[in-house]
This record gives C-alpha cells, sequence and structure tokens, in this order.
C-alpha cells in the first residue's frame, strides 16, 4: 500500500517533572506517513529526538486500540483529537493536512495533575471508582443466567454506560472540568441492572461525594464531554446521576 | 437536617438549586409575559390587569416573597458555582476548540445573569409598586414615561435580549439537571428552550412599542 507523506509543525507541552513549570516547544516533524497513528507519528518524533540525544516527548498510551483509556491529550484544543468517538492511538495522520500545526497539551484540570510533559495523574478517576463503582456480592460460580431476567433494552443501556474507558476526555473537554459524565457512566451501568439496585443510594451518594472532593468542577450542562467522549456516553446518564442522587439523598435510608 | 445541608452543598445538590430557582423563574416570566399581554388590548384592559394583580393582596406578596427567596439562592449559588468552576482549571489551554457542545448561551450564563440581575434593578427601581408611587399615576402612564426615555428604552430592550439568552440555555438545563431527560421528549424540550428563549424576546420586546404607539 503506498502511504503519503506530510510534514507537520508539532507544538507539544513539555514539562520535565510535576512541580517544574512547563512550556510550549516547536518540533519540526517532516516525512510522516498518513497510514500512522498519532501515538505512532509520536513514536516517529521520539526516535529522532532520542537519536538527536534529546529528551523524547512523555505520553501515555497502552493497549493503541482504543479500549484501555490510557491514551489522551488535547490536540489543537480537542481531547483525543479532532474526530469523533475516536481514541488518540485510533486517530490517524490522514486526517491532518501537510503543513498543519498541531497544538499538543495535557488534561487541563485541577485534579489531573502534570507528571511529565503529555502524562497525567489520572487516578482522581480511581478514587471515584473505589468510592462506590463496584457491587458488593461474593461472585462465586457464574450464576445461571436465566435465573435475574435483565430487559434487552436495560441491558443495552448499561452496556452504553459500562464503554466508558476512564479516559478522562470528558472532564479534559469540559469547560467547568467537571467528571459528571465519567461518574454518570459509572453510575449509570450497575443502576440499570437488578445486581447493581440494592447499593444504588449508596453508591450515588459516596461517588458524587468523593468527585467532589477531588477538585472537579460542577456540570453546567455544555454538553461538550459527550461530544468529545471517544465512547459515545450519552449525558442522559448524567441526567441518571442526577435522578439516582436525589432519589438516594431525598427518600433512601442512606445517610 | 445536616443531611439535608449535605446534600444541598454538593455539586449535584447546587445544581438542584440553580434548577428549581430556575424552573420558578421561568414560570414567572411566562405569568409576567401573558399579564402584560393585556397592553395589545388597549391601556384600560393593561391598567385593570394591573389593578387585579394588586388586588391579590397578600397572595401577591407571598409571590414575591418567594421569587425574591429564589432570587437570592440562585445568586449566591450561581456565585459559589462560578468560583469552583474557575479553580477547577488553574491552567488554561493554550488552544481550546469546541467539540460543538456549548452554545453562546451556556459559555455567557454566569455572564448575562449578573447582567439580569442589574436589569432587575433597573426594572424595579422604574416600575415597582413598592418604589414608584402608583397612586397618581397609573401603570400605563408610568410605562410611557419610562419607555420615552431613550436611556430606559435601550436598557430595557438589552435587558430582554440578555433574558433571553439566559433562558435559552437554562431552560433545558434545567429539566436535565432535575434528571428529566428522556429520549422521547428531550429533543422537544431542547427546541421548547429555543422557541421560549425567541417568545420572551419578541413578547417583552414588543410591550414598549405598543405603549409608545398607544401613547
Amino acid at each position: 500500500m503506498s502511504s503519503k507523506s506530510i510534514n507537520l509543525t508539532l507544538k507539544v507541552w513539555r514539562q520535565p517533572g510535576s512541580k517544574a513549570a512547563g512550556r510550549l516547544e516547536t518540533y519540526q516533524a517532516d516525512n510522516i506517513p498518513t497510514d500512522a497513528s498519532f501515538l505512532e507519528m509520536l513514536d516517529i518524533v521520539n526516535q529522532r529526538l532520542t537519536l538527536a540525544g534529546k529528551e523524547p516527548i512523555a505520553f501515555d498510551h497502552d493497549c493503541r486500540e482504543g479500549i484501555c483509556g490510557m491514551c489522551g491529550t488535547v490536540v489543537n484544543g480537542r481531547p483525543h483529537g479532532p474526530e469523533r468517538e475516536t481514541t488518540l492511538c485510533q486517530l490517524h495522520m490522514r486526517h491532518f493536512k501537510d503543513g498543519d500545526t498541531v497544538v499538543i497539551e495535557p488534561y487541563r484540570a485541577r485534579a489531573f495533575p502534570v507528571i511529565k510533559d503529555l502524562v497525567m495523574d489520572r487516578s482522581a478517576l480511581d478514587q471515584i471508582i473505589m468510592a462506590g463503582g463496584f457491587i458488593s456480592v461474593n461472585t462465586g460460580q457464574a450464576a445461571e443466567a436465566n435465573s435475574l431476567p435483565v430487559p434487552k433494552d436495560k441491558a443495552d443501556l448499561a452496556m452504553d454506560a459500562a464503554a466508558c474507558i476512564g479516559c478522562g476526555a470528558c472532564i479534559a473537554a469540559c469547560p467547568n472540568a467537571s467528571a459528571m459524565l465519567f461518574t454518570s457512566a459509572k453510575i449509570s451501568q450497575f443502576a440499570l441492572l437488578p445486581q447493581g439496585r440494592p447499593e444504588a443510594a449508596k453508591r450515588a451518594l459516596a461517588m458524587v461525594a468523593c468527585m467532589d472532593g477531588l477538585g472537579f468542577g460542577n456540570c453546567t450542562n455544555h454538553k461538550e464531554c459527550e461530544m468529545e467522549c471517544p465512547k459515545g456516553i450519552s449525558i442522559s446518564n448524567i441526567a441518571r446521576l442526577n435522578r439516582e442522587f436525589i432519589k438516594a439523598a431525598l427518600v433512601s435510608q442512606e445517610k | 437536617m445536616t443531611w439535608l445541608y449535605r446534600t444541598l452543598s454538593t455539586s449535584v445538590g447546587k445544581k438542584q438549586l440553580m434548577a428549581i430557582t430556575g424552573l420558578l423563574f421561568l414560570l414567572f416570566l411566562c405569568t409576567h409575559l401573558l399579564g402584560n399581554l393585556s397592553i395589545y388590548g388597549g391601556p384600560t384592559s393593561f391598567v385593570s390587569y394591573a389593578e387585579h394583580l394588586h388586588a391579590l393582596g397578600n397572595l401577591l406578596v407571598a409571590a414575591e416573597v418567594i421569587m425574591a427567596l429564589a432570587l437570592i439562592i440562585h445568586v449566591i449559588t450561581a456565585v459559589v458555582l462560578f468560583f469552583e468552576n474557575r479553580a477547577a482549571r488553574p491552567i488554561a489551554y493554550n488552544v481550546d476548540k469546541s467539540g460543538g457542545g456549548r452554545t453562546f448561551s451556556s459559555q455567557t450564563m454566569p455572564y448575562t445573569g449578573l447582567l439580569i440581575l442589574g436589569f432587575i434593578g433597573v426594572h424595579l427601581a422604574t416600575f415597582s409598586h413598592h418604589i414608584v408611587d402608583q397612586t397618581t399615576r397609573n401603570i400605563f402612564l408610568i410605562a410611557t414615561d419610562v419607555f420615552s426615555h431613550k436611556g430606559y428604552l435601550a436598557i430595557y430592550l438589552l435587558g430582554v435580549i440578555i433574558v433571553a439568552f439566559h433562558v435559552r440555555h437554562g431552560l433545558w438545563s434545567a429539566f436535565q439537571t432535575v434528571g428529566a431527560n428522556h429520549p422521547k421528549y428531550m429533543p422537544f424540550i431542547q427546541k421548547l428552550s429555543i422557541v421560549f428563549a425567541v417568545i420572551v424576546a419578541l413578547g417583552f420586546g414588543s410591550l414598549p412599542l405598543v405603549v409608545l404607539s398607544l401613547r
């Protein structure tokens, strides 16, 4: 397969450490094959930097097939770049034009401090999960599937919410750096299924309290999260979180 | 009652306060517009509407107290949310581009809100029966006086347009916040947001023109 090549000007956020000051540095990324993914483009740039004896650009990545949630930076002002429902690792250089300037920055949120360059500490999301994003039952053997009927539409909605890979793009995209889409997806995937109902009230209160304590902003319904989510998680999940929270606060026994 | 305080201090709780008080204001806008549209029936029907409204006595006082409380809650919560949201992103992006979610209305809510607060002050100072003496002049004559003044007319028209932009995001946003998002009616509510904003702008905006034409 013949591949085209493009030349890009990169402006990359370089920050040696969490306490150090950072700034945008300009790199010339010439001869980038359009078949390369965005991360492969960074690999190529890093190889050249290494060969030139310079510090390569640190960036997060893992599966590179769009399912792990590890990659993600803000590309020209858009988390995961300009393509809808596409993680950064699945974004290909054919979506850029020869001569383009590409500004690459880490997610900006008080709850996501930068560790180095484009690597952020996103463990705040793990803390929200630890506050209630689980079901406290002994699993044992898999139960007989038909012993717990789940309507197809509910199962589908739960699966749509469970598609969240926890990459944090919603927080990066939100003008308020709010984690409502992430938290709502995690609350919804359990709230929609019978296994999740017994702890639904406790979960909603605990996860919202934890989220608030981590320094995220408040949701003001800008809908940027839904537009930038690589998994297309809908803000109808946020409405469900609101319902679950109101129910839990006003009518459940949970304090 | 600590649970209630705790609930209302959470991010979701604060948004509930914004949404519920916001919905109250939307209801107020409806009644305020419907009542004032009586000007289309001429000065007599307009004055008669005002007299009937004031004849409600304590009921009107109760409504005014509820509106004042709602305003205090809405403004204080908004200020808290504004500063919390600013603090949540201490370092701004060098390039910040929309993915297509935010609108002019949604981005300007704190600022349109602040302007509306100022507008409410001017509006009450020029029209309210608590401030403006209505024993010697009826409301039609007061309105004629106020709107004849070009400065006040401009402030009023600008105020109405700002309210429309605030409502355009506020209406659907309030429904979303109280959890009323459903595939069957959310598309309708989102359209209603725009339609209601246009009705507010045209409805209230037309009032001074009618008043001046009847002068």
